[in-house]
């Protein structure tokens, strides 16, 4: 056979590849290797499959190995818990599939002013939803932007010890515990088994002198809206230190933002605004705060502003406080950057965009009328308990099946056979909860799915 | 033959794009959002009322109202000033591995859009068969034992490398003694900035000013019995390939400490020499670089972590695994780090990878390798013959897949230096180049990468329209200092005010607020 021409490689047609290396004096580009000794030459064959040369070849064996694969388009989807499904308007997935953004990475802002454009105009987008005037480009996910925002904390106060509540997502504190592990230490703070929010004594008694920062999430992992939020911020402001609020932005066309009941620091998960759910991959969190020189000098991320250029009315972008960052100062940054979710940040600003003001309010509204609708629905089942909690919820919320004689993972094993995912099992993260799983309901629901989880539940409670 | 062609006619779109605030008209909307059925709605009543106030949000917030259409010129607008890798002869971008990155890829990895992580692993067999057979092929590629796919980004697996070296020593009890960890100043900045985020302190190691590379006795200096360990690439950003790398390695493990191989510059190495031979305990790859995955403005992106079988109890939860009939999560690790990032990795970036390889096979990706090597060679040729160029280090030895280059002598000659040529190029229809990352070390720098997915004529062009700009600093360095001039926007005119807390604004109401007052 002949040599394959690869169509990727332009210069693996054999007679081109002969000239250049004629034009560099060399018979091969082995020549070349022999900069590498020899005895660190990979002598063996790398074990893998035969190539599947055509796009057609290519295309039919991914689309083989899927093929079994279920997704939330096919069967009905009641899981949340990190990531969640909202409806992507079509816009944002025209725009982040244009090679010009999809395939853009650390040009300047002058070929790449467009990027800096949309960068900024999505920061400015969030920081209304959040009422902050400094919002961060996108960090990998929640989990890494809550760590950042406690180091950032720890920083400002000169403090090494963060209070976080029991109802903090598992795997976010997971995250979190390894961010914070050399420098600082983390008490976790009791809740209200009645109401899930967080037990005020308990703050009380352990805030100190030593307290960097609060971090508390609203809405909680759980499901229910944090509504002492003033009194803790309160609380945590009397000892000096600083209140920092997660926040799924999903929410906040309805919900108070952080900044009005005394977050100094915003963080959060960007995937509910125009990211698919894509099997975790949509993540990326943000960071915000108020406009401060202290608060500004100590985020790791890149921060972009808006300034003018040399040409009359023309805006130009540009890099903010650089020299804190890891590309300019190394070891001696706040943290580290890298490549992280920046083409989300873009996508997010679409969405707020296109929603607009009226769109947020209503996504919100509607969502917490559909929770409210289904926990009323599935409430009535025999042997379920909905609500658990005395608390408002927003778009997820626990679902109890102690009194039923099944468990959580039998009864999803149950409800797959009916085309359903049902809620995430709670029973190892929070055995207290009991025999729990937490269900996430968005504006993608129906009431006739909605329905048909009651009745499936029905069915297989019976 | 493709003909070759420096686009002097070339401008780039500039649309005059107002902030999307000032397209704002109140009541426009962009899209409706479904309403629930007037049953739930009965149901549910006034679901704010039971909020209490404080909870609230009292005023709607200030986003623009815009039709569909008005939002879609928009961003389409700031799209075309926008000059992404696939439209441009991007060899520019060096160090960041910028190569062609395949449509029918993006087009296969919508086929997960509405996979949720938490789905019954029966349901999500061939996804994850998929993550596991893209880890299989990163053990073949570098020869270590393990790999985790979790980390979104190359800094953030070197970040989780960092983390499991802390780990490590911890379970041996060193970790207060073991409190450095050795990089090189041509390593990327993560490599010193992780690891001091990670809890360590940084010693970093200067090249010998002949070779290029730090000297093997500066190395054995500073190990002692407080290294944690030594955080490397090779090449480094110079393209020169440190012969002594395994002696570095054997250095720094007979010391107890562990070695990092930061694999950023793999593009070239490919199925030639691999990190197990040169007896490094843990990889890492920027998947969005080496295996083909567009790098989307800076992500989202991909770090491959490989660890060898002592250091695999650390990994991040979960992996993925196989028990020979299916395919499952595991989270059963007691002495994991933790997690670095929610699930079980960039998914889609995963699936793009994995088909990228799957259409090379093993002697495509030595192709690859082989052809970014000569594109490199090839087009060092043709920009060293150009006056004012020059390159430091290690005369007479080849670089592997890419050259740090400098504009010293041009500089000297003309007062042009490296950040007006790097804006200059803009005006051909080719982004900006990478100069350094900081501090510069060499004067003046460029870097250029030609990925494997360069033509000759492509590479011709990239030196000819240098050559072009060197010409131009001569005639007139105004104009060059003045440029760009057929880009998107022009130079910013105070700079000094991206520092100034008084006048930075990172979001158009801090802009509003500072500036129009």
């Amino acid at each position: 056979m002949d040599k394959i021409v690869y169509p990727y490689i332009p210069n693996s047609v054999p007679e081109i590849k002969k000239q250049m290396l004629e034009e560099l004096g060399l018979k091969d580009v082995e020549e070349i290797y022999a900069e590498i000794p020899d005895h660190l030459r990979f002598k063996g064959e790398m074990d893998l499959p035969e190539p599947l040369l055509s796009e057609y070849e290519l295309e039919r064996h991914v689309e083989g190995l899927l093929a079994k694969d279920k997704d939330c388009k096919e069967y009905i989807n009641f899981l949340g818990g990190g990531t969640w499904q909202h409806y992507v308007p079509e816009v944002c997935d025209t725009i982040n599939s244009r090679d010009e953004f999809l395939t853009a990475y650390v040009g300047a802002a002058y070929a790449d002013h467009g990027k800096f454009q949309a960068m900024f105009e999505f920061t400015s987008m969030l920081g209304e939803l959040l009422d902050f005037d400094v919002v961060s480009t996108p960090t990998y996910d929640w989990g890494m932007a809550a760590g950042f925002a406690i180091r950032m904390a720890a920083r400002i106060t000169g403090r090494n010890e963060v209070l976080i509540p029991k109802t903090i997502a598992p795997d976010r504190y997971l995250c979190i515990e390894n961010v914070c592990k050399p420098i600082i230490k983390i008490k976790l703070i009791d809740y209200n088994k009645e109401s899930g929010l967080l037990d005020l004594e308990d703050l009380k008694d352990n805030i100190s002198d030593k307290t960097a920062a609060i971090y508390f999430e609203n809405p909680s992992y759980l499901g229910f809206i944090e509504t002492q939020g003033e009194e803790i911020s309160r609380i945590v402001h009397e000892n000096n230190a600083i209140s920092i609020v997660g926040v799924d932005p999903s929410s906040l066309g309805v919900l108070a933002p952080p900044s009005h009941y005394g977050a100094d620091i915003a963080c959060g998960e960007l995937q509910p605004l125009g990211m698919h759910m894509n099997a975790g991959g949509g993540l990326a969190g943000f960071i915000a705060s108020r406009d401060e020189e202290k608060y500004v000098a100590e985020y790791p991320t890149q921060l972009w502003g808006i300034t003018e250029t040399i040409k009359e009315g023309e805006y130009g972008f540009g890099d903010v406080s650089f020299e804190r960052t890891s590309y300019a100062s190394r070891e001696n940054a706040k943290d580290f950057l890298g490549t992280q979710a920046a083409l989300w940040g873009i996508t997010a600003g679409v969405y707020l965009a296109l929603m607009g003001p009226k769109g947020m309010q209503e996504l919100g509204e509607g969502i917490m009328q559909r929770v409210n609708y289904a926990q009323h629905i599935l409430g009535k089942i025999p042997g379920v308990k909905v609500p658990t909690l005395n608390s408002i919820n927003f778009k997820e919320f626990i679902v109890n099946f102690d009194d039923t004689d099944k468990d959580v993972s039998d009864i999803n094993r149950n409800l797959l056979e009916y085309g359903i995912f049902g809620g995430k099992d709670l029973s190892k993260e929070f055995p207290e909860l009991g025999n729990s799983a937490l269900y996430c309901i968005t504006e993608i629901h129906t009431k006739s799915d909605i329905d048909k989880l009651a009745d499936i539940l029905k069915k297989v409670l019976a | 033959m493709a003909k070759l062609k420096i686009r002097e006619n070339y401008h780039q779109a500039r649309w005059d794009e107002p902030i999307i605030y000032e397209l704002s008209t109140p009541g426009e909307r962009g899209i409706l959002v479904p309403e629930p059925e007037p049953e739930i709605k009965n149901k549910a009543g006034d679901v704010l009322l039971n909020l209490p106030e404080s909870m609230c949000r009292k005023e709607e917030p200030n986003l623009p109202e815009i039709s569909q259409k008005q939002v879609l010129a928009h961003y389409l607008h700031l799209s075309q000033e926008t000059l992404g890798s696939n439209l441009n002869n991007d060899i520019s971008q060096g160090t960041c591995t910028m190569k062609y990155n395949p449509r029918i890829n993006e087009k296969l990895a919508g086929l997960i859009h509405h996979v949720h992580p938490l789905q019954d692993e029966s349901t999500m067999q061939g996804l994850l068969a998929i993550n596991y057979k893209f880890e299989h092929f990163l053990k073949e590629i570098s020869g270590m034992d393990k790999f985790t796919l979790q980390p979104g980004g190359g800094s953030h697996a070197v970040y989780t490398a960092a983390s499991i070296i802390r780990a490590y020593h911890e379970s041996n009890g060193e970790l207060e003694q073991r409190d450095e960890i050795i990089t090189t100043i041509f390593s990327h900045p993560c490599d010193a900035a992780t690891p001091a985020t990670a809890g360590f302190k940084v010693v970093t190691l200067y090249p010998n000013e002949e070779t290029g590379i730090p000297d093997l006795e500066a190395l054995e200096e500073a190990v002692s019995e407080r290294t944690a360990a030594v955080f490397i690439t090779n090449p480094e950003d110079t393209g020169i390939y440190n012969r002594e790398i395994d002696k570095f390695v054997q250095t720094v493990q007979n010391a107890g400490a562990l070695c990092f191989y930061d694999q950023a510059n793999a593009n070239g190495m490919l199925g030639i020499t691999r990190a197990r031979e040169a007896g490094f305990d843990m990889c890492h790859f920027n998947v969005h670089k080496t295996f083909g995955t567009p790098h989307g403005c800076s992500g989202p992106g991909s770090g491959a972590l490989g660890v060898r079988e002592h250091l695999v109890r650390f990994l991040p939860v979960p992996t993925v695994e196989f028990d020979g009939e299916k395919y499952y999560l595991d989270y059963d690790k007691p002495e994991s780090i933790g997690k670095v990032r929610g699930f079980f990795g960039v998914a889609p970036v995963t699936l793009k990878a994995y088909s990228w390889v799957m259409m090379l096979g093993a002697e495509g990706l030595k192709e690859v390798a082989e052809i970014s090597v000569l594109n490199n060679n090839y087009l060092q040729k043709k920009v060293e013959e150009i006056p004012g160029v020059g390159t430091w280090y290690a005369e007479g030895r080849r670089r592997l897949e890419q050259v740090r280059y400098n504009w010293i002598e041009l500089e000297e000659e003309t007062g042009v230096g490296t950040d007006d040529i790097m804006r200059r190029i803009g005006d051909y229809g080719i982004q900006h180049y990478w100069t350094s990352h900081h501090p510069w070390v060499v004067p003046e720098p460029f870097t250029l990468e030609p990925c494997e997915t360069y033509s000759k004529v492509d590479l011709e062009e990239y030196a000819a329209v240098l050559k072009k700009i060197a010409e131009e600093a001569r005639k007139d360095s105004e104009f060059v200092k003045a440029s760009p001039h057929k880009c998107a926007s022009h130079n910013i005119a105070k700079p000094e005010e991206l520092n100034d807390p008084e006048k930075w604004a990172i979001t158009w109401r801090a802009y509003l607020r500072k500036h129009k007052k």
